[in-house]
């Protein structure tokens, strides 16, 4: 990490470019795979689908067990988006490159999270409302569940990106990557469903809320530093 | 100006190599030859600043430069085993998009004319997906041609081009250093470069 902290005084003029830059590949690079993205949604959709299904259609159970659901199924569906993140540029070398680059890491690593969080954690929250009429729910629980998806899923996507880049090129690396990021998922599921059962309890959802909107600023700032320095552990 | 300062390299218990020094100067090349296994490729990434190496020095222009050191990366040029490619992106996407991460501008024009300078302007918008391995090294010779930068690391640069290919890459190089470059390449065949510009160093 030291590389970045010498490049700092010119930072704020090479950070955007380096962002636009990973964004707008990323970006690209989903839309020419859409069915892979579609898969990862559907799976989402399917999931969440599944438990009223499968268990009783009474009204209260529904509006009680909903958000825990759709959280459960929002962090499997982040899960299977992660290998994405950083193992295809690995594999054909463009990892190499962007370590190289003269941009700083950080920025670059920062803008690939970025785009992972818009194809996979913001679909996921923007299908949340839709979703959750299946379970009943009132439509101040809806939007408090939809807000903290929306707080709570970009977390998922920067811790995620630390464990992607640290099981990079390991045999079995998806399970062992679901076995280092699951725990760090749990805070995020607690504090998330937690909100919905806070409006329903009639404590409103602002503690929940700040708690997570806190999370979010602490993984923004301290992820992709974590994550850069694991890529180039992985590059050695 | 890269140096060496008794450079070695370890794998698992054994030493690739040990006590390596050399220096290369503006206008020449470091051919690097040896066989399988004699840390060519290692050597490769640690001079670009991959890699640590176990001992010794590396240095850039008189400073010495850890991995991932910021004037290195800035005058660096790298061409690793594998071509940093994406399958879903045009040979000219694909291009424009590694220049552009070296925070080069590069023009429509520019990547145009550099995709036509190694004889890929048919190809120019299929994907990397049905080139072929050889149209593959043109596209990473084209952004060597478009990155202006002082010192070169290519690994095993000739492989899988034909004849007409590594004439090219000879003749690109050796524009590269005539203009004042610098070059390290890891090797089997014969570069075809000016032999008053090579350095040999042989692995192993």
């Amino acid at each position: 990490m030291t590389a970045d902290t010498a490049t700092a005084p010119t930072a704020a003029g090479v950070v955007w470019p380096a962002l636009r830059w990973a964004v707008a590949r990323d970006l690209k690079l989903a839309l020419r795979s859409r069915g892979e993205l579609g898969v990862q949604l559907l799976f989402y959709v399917i999931v969440v689908s599944l438990f009223p299904l499968s268990t009783s259609p009474e009204r209260n159970l529904l509006a009680t067990m909903g958000p825990g659901v759709l959280w459960v199924a929002a962090l499997l569906a982040s899960l299977l988006s992660l290998p994405r993140l950083f193992a295809g540029d690995h594999a054909d070398g463009t990892l190499e490159q962007i370590a190289l680059s003269p941009y700083p890491l950080v920025a670059l690593v920062s803008g690939k999270i970025l785009a992972h969080w818009l194809t996979t954690g913001l679909p996921v929250a923007v299908l949340a409302p839709l979703l959750s009429l299946q379970y009943a729910m009132d439509g101040e629980s809806v939007a408090v569940l939809t807000a903290a998806l929306l707080l709570g899923t970009p977390i998922l996507s920067l811790l995620g990106a630390i464990g992607a880049a640290l099981t990079l090129g390991l045999r079995a690396s998806g399970s062992l990557l679901a076995l280092l990021v699951l725990p760090l998922y749990v805070p995020v599921l607690i504090f998330g469903a937690g909100a919905v059962d806070a409006v329903r309890a009639g404590l409103g959802a602002s503690a929940n809320l700040s708690l997570l909107g806190a999370g979010l600023l602490v993984a923004i700032v301290a992820a992709p530093f974590a994550a850069a320095a694991a890529v180039r552990i992985a590059l050695d | 100006m890269l140096e060496a300062q008794k450079l070695a390299a370890r794998r698992g218990f054994a030493n690739l190599f040990t006590g390596l020094s050399f220096r290369v100067e503006a206008g020449e090349a470091l051919v690097v030859t040896g066989a399988n296994g004699t840390g060519k490729t290692t050597l490769l990434r640690m001079l670009a600043g991959l890699s640590a190496p176990a001992d010794g020095e590396i240095r850039w222009n008189g400073r010495p430069a850890a991995p991932f050191d910021p004037a290195l990366r800035a005058a660096l040029a790298f061409a690793g085993h594998l071509p940093a490619l994406k399958d879903e992106l045009t040979a000219e996407e694909n291009l424009a998009s590694l220049v552009a991460l070296e925070g080069e501008a590069a023009g429509r024009e520019s990547v145009r004319d550099a995709l036509d300078n190694v004889a890929l302007s048919r190809q120019r918008t299929l994907p990397a997906r049905v080139l072929s391995q050889g149209q593959r090294r043109r596209i990473g010779l084209a952004r060597m041609t478009l990155l202006p930068r002082p010192l070169w690391i290519l690994d095993e640069p000739v492989t899988a081009l034909d004849a007409a290919g590594a004439e090219l890459l000879a003749r690109i190089v050796a524009g590269h250093l005539a203009k004042g470059g610098l070059a390290v390449a890891a090797t089997h065949a014969p570069l075809g470069l000016p032999a008053a510009r090579v350095r040999p160093l042989t692995l192993g």
